[in-house]
């Protein structure tokens, strides 16, 4: 009928539209305007996944159109009827071949920026180390070298490769910073890391991804890009005026609360380790012990 | 005394809540009204001889498809509540606790309380008759299935108003889902519920492999059966090695809750990174057994509205059983934030990419099966053909989020609640519609009623793109899933706002469904024939509908869409002396009690647990005992079907 003829048009007419849209997005469009290296692979490989498979989305929805046009049971229809035909070697192989090599395509260039995101990107002479933790209902962000923490909010020098480490002491979460890079979960008792470097001065909406229940919809922070200057300014600031992060003031923030951002002027050293220890972290003991994983500074 | 009364009810059941006391009123109200119905018009009897006793296929099948409609009406609900809450930021309707209960109850009950049984319901009315067969291999068992897939179901649903829904989302992981931060019986419903369901799916498998295997007619090789029941073989075997893991997955959290074990605790060495690994070994291998079965209904209609044989047989089978292996080992691929490691990552994203070379064949063979065609667009046609572009965006989003550095970014964000959706709702809940359309006048001797049908068809069509492209947006724009309210500013508010409007047309699409039924029931046209969309497989060859015995003659196959042959070879004159040979009495199954008993007792050492009322579960465990230990001892089991009951039979049909 008329009614699906014209839905096919719909259709090849909003994915063009999207399509078009891509470019001009909007700054709101927070994986589509990455401010640092890892956010830019990221969107470079959501580009070409696109590119790849529109050569196979695209001829199917125009293929449909064309023979649910043409090929209708309609006693005036003369094109050709062929009811027992139904092998074509030719044809098959095409269409196995031609996924196999977008695959093939797509798979390599997966498979080699998936390593290369595990190793840091750029410059990496100095870089500096946060360290997350994801709380019933709150983040609690620890800056070893500079001995403050903060909580709910999260400022970065710019030009210079982050290490996050992340861990949990509630259930797991995931800390995503989308015009940065992508996530990676926070979860109890394992200390996992993530680099992050933000090429602009700017503030970036992150948040918490995956559910933790009934505060975890608050669970949003802003990571506050700086450069280099500013952000030693801002370190002084804090350590001269903040009050200190004390065991009881940890006891608070550990309970479930949804909280304004805080600012204190040390941190706990060992806290960290501690929290990955304590909330089982079994599996995590060696590790920890033989002084692999380095959750306070240095690289990899 | 009064205090403790009042103390224990607050618990057991859900106060506070208008929505729910209103739930609690037409809960009291339905099951009065049925009550009421069944008792004034005297149908207790009915029901339970020709319903809850029974061991036919075809009569759980449609048991099965009552039940699906019924969940995906509840799923509905919860999906336009949600939908409702979002449409603007800091709504105040529903409060994160209740929204969170939601969500979860709504992915639990769409993906095993609508789309399995959806699933069970098209393989209970089809396979068998497909294949030439007189019932499934275990018609007993086959009711225990069904009953304990129903009795799950309640149980999950009675949580919404007795002692609390579940709220750590439908894949409930650990250590939220522990003890330690989810103290309500919510949790305890969702691990009993699926535990139960999940014995009855076991069996539907083994049952439906089985059927396949051992009861095809005489000349029904293996390349000539109809794609349906291949598609059912491979759902069959995923469903045989997915549903362990699932079962001692549960049961472990089951254990820590109960018996304050420490398998995925935070404390004491427990892992939940092994919750998430055990689920998904079950929830990514899945997702294909819900979607096979409708790739299966989706090359029986193509090829029957199309007049034409199905193009690339035997790369549709192929791809069938790649799609059932390689789904084993894509499961990291919904989780590939938690830190495998590049090399494990790459591995299953590369996998995961590969499952969309046999899903884009098999799309490729739907078209060249409708071309040089005659194509019908009666109503199952229409949503095969809607599905066709729907699953082409889907399974393109899906090699999006399989691009392991991509998905960073997607994971947890609306991109894949979109893509989920456009394929599970594109693939599976089409493939339901397109096969129940197909098959109802088989089912009840009537057609359901073009016009209505096409006006369902067209809001729920528009309405799902309205309502998940969007979804594709905000998920680029940073939103993430399971957020009950969210900040304004950030430009989500137009998209969700498009959203809920195509929820409500979906929702519109959905009553206009059930007015059709209705419709059609009372006024619908009655299908006489049996072969109403001039079909091609045996299960046309009998009339609507089909006899509680099938075939009356076991037929013998001599090709591929052994119906259309035969048709054609009585087009050209051409007779088979065995249609004419004599009857034969026809051994069948006895009806049971005991599948709706023993599911009964289940439910009960189920609704027990919950609560931890040890000594009744113990009563009711004893109960299951005895109920296995008597049919064990029961040799009355099966009766014959006389020739004489059988001619006056078929003589009825005008078929002798």
């Amino acid at each position: 009928m008329k009614h699906t003829r014209m839905s096919t048009y719909a259709w090849i007419a909003a994915l063009s539209g999207t399509t078009l849209l891509l470019p001009g997005c909007g700054e709101q469009v927070l994986v589509f305007n990455p401010v640092g290296p890892v956010g830019m692979i990221e969107k470079q490989m959501i580009i070409l996944s696109i590119i790849m498979i529109s050569i196979v989305v695209i001829p199917v929805i125009v293929l449909l159109a064309m023979i649910i046009t043409r090929y209708r049971d309609k006693p005036n229809n003369t094109s050709p009827y062929r009811p027992e035909w139904s092998e074509n070697r030719t044809l098959e192989i095409i269409w196995w071949a031609v996924p196999i090599a977008i695959v093939g395509v797509l798979g390599t260039f997966t498979v080699q920026r998936t390593f290369a995101l595990v190793r840091p990107p750029g410059n990496t002479d100095n870089p500096l180390t946060i360290q997350v933790t994801s709380m019933d209902w709150k983040w609690l962000f620890q800056y070893p070298d500079q001995k403050i923490a903060t909580v709910n909010y999260c400022e970065i020098p710019s030009n210079r490769p982050i290490q996050f480490v992340l861990t949990s002491n509630a259930p797991m979460n995931s800390f995503w910073v989308p015009q940065l890079g992508g996530q990676e979960y926070t979860m109890p008792g394992m200390a996992m890391k993530l680099w992050l470097e933000a090429n602009r001065p700017g503030v970036y909406y992150g948040s918490g991804a995956n559910f933790s229940g009934e505060g975890f919809a608050h669970m949003h922070f802003n990571v506050v890009a700086r450069p280099q200057g500013e952000f030693d300014q801002w370190v002084q600031n804090v350590k001269a005026s903040a009050p200190p992060l004390t065991d009881r003031q940890y006891a608070t923030l550990a309970q479930r609360t949804i909280v304004q951002p805080m600012t204190f002027s040390t941190n706990q050293p060992g806290l960290f380790e501690k929290i990955v220890y304590q909330d089982g972290g079994m599996y995590m003991r060696r590790d920890l012990m033989k002084g692999k994983i380095h959750t306070h500074s240095g690289t990899d | 005394m009064l205090q403790n009364v009042e103390n224990f009810a607050s618990h057991f059941f859900v106060l506070g809540d208008p929505m729910i006391y209103g739930a609690d009123v037409s809960i009291v109200l339905a099951s009065a009204a049925i009550v009421f119905v069944l008792t004034y018009y005297k149908k207790w009897g009915y029901l339970w001889r020709e319903w809850l006793t029974t061991v036919d296929h075809k009569k759980i099948g449609i048991m099965y498809m009552i039940a699906t409609l019924l969940m995906l009406f509840r799923g509905g609900v919860d999906a336009m509540l949600m939908r409702t809450q979002l449409i603007m930021p800091g709504m105040p309707f529903l409060k994160a606790q209740h929204y969170n209960e939601i969500f979860t109850t709504h992915g639990t009950i769409m993906i095993l309380f609508m789309a399995m049984p959806g699933v069970f319901a098209l393989m209970n009315i089809a396979v068998p008759l497909q294949i030439g067969a007189r019932d499934v291999a275990f018609p007993y068992l086959n009711a225990i299935s069904f009953w304990m897939f129903f009795f799950a179901a309640m149980l999950l649903n009675l949580s919404f108003v007795i002692g609390g829904s579940p709220d750590a989302g439908w894949t409930s992981y650990a250590p939220l889902a522990g003890l330690t931060f989810d103290k309500g019986p919510g949790e305890n419903f969702y691990l009993l519920a699926l535990e139960i369901t999940g014995i009855g799916s076991m069996a539907t498998g083994i049952n439906f492999f089985v059927t396949i295997m051992k009861l095809r007619a005489p000349g029904m090789t293996l390349m000539r059966m109809p794609l349906f029941t291949w598609s059912i073989v491979a759902t069959t075997v995923i469903i045989i090695f997915a549903f362990p893991p699932l079962t001692v997955d549960l049961g472990l959290l089951l254990f820590d809750r109960l018996a304050s074990s420490h398998f995925f605790t935070i404390f004491d060495g427990g892992n939940p990174m092994m919750y998430v690994n055990m689920f998904w070994m079950w929830g990514h291998p899945e997702v294909y057994i819900v979607v096979l079965p409708a790739f299966g209904v989706f090359s029986e209609v193509v090829a029957t509205f199309s007049k034409k044989r199905t193009f690339g047989y035997a790369s549709m089978v192929a791809s069938l059983l790649a799609i059932a292996v390689i789904s084993f080992f894509t499961w990291v691929h919904h989780f590939f934030t938690m830190g495998a490691g590049p090399g494990v990552n790459s591995f299953f994203a590369v996998a995961t990419m590969i499952i969309a070379i046999p899903t884009g064949v098999k799309v490729f063979n739907w078209l060249f099966t409708m071309y040089q065609g005659r194509i019908r667009m009666n109503l199952p046609m229409l949503w095969a053909v809607a599905f066709i572009p729907n699953f082409a965006i889907g399974g393109a989003t899906g090699v999006m989020l399989s691009v392991a550095p991509a998905d960073y970014q997607f994971h947890n964000s609306y991109f894949l609640i979109a893509h989920f959706h456009q394929v599970l709702i594109g693939g599976t809940l089409f493939g339901i519609l397109a096969g129940m359309y197909y098959w109802w006048p088989k089912m009840f001797g009537v057609i359901l009623d073009e016009k209505i049908g096409r006006w369902a068809f067209w809001f729920f069509n528009i309405g799902f793109y309205v309502c998940f492209l969007p979804q594709y947006w905000l998920g680029w724009m940073g939103m993430t899933r399971r957020m009950y309210t969210y900040l304004p500013g950030m430009g989500w508010t137009m998209w969700n706002f498009i959203s809920t409007m195509g929820a409500y047309m979906m929702g519109t699409g959905f009553i206009l469904i059930v007015i059709q039924i209705i419709y059609s029931i009372l006024y619908g046209e009655r299908d006489l024939t049996g072969d109403p969309w001039d079909g091609r497989t045996l299960e046309w060859s009998l009339p609507s509908p089909a006899p509680h015995y099938n075939f009356a003659r076991i037929p013998t196959i001599t090709g591929r869409d052994a119906w259309w042959t035969m048709k054609e070879e009585q087009r050209k004159g051409i007779t088979h002396s065995e249609e004419e040979a004599p009857l034969k009495p026809i051994h069948m199954p006895n009806d049971s009690g005991r599948p709706f008993v023993l599911s009964v007792l289940f439910f009960i050492a189920g609704f027990a647990l919950v609560f931890t009322w040890y000594p009744l579960a113990f009563v009711a465990f004893i109960g299951i005992l005895a109920s296995l230990v008597m049919r064990s001892f029961e040799y009355d089991t099966d009766h014959t079907i006389s020739v004489e009951e059988l001619r006056h039979s078929e003589a009825a049909y005008g078929r002798v």
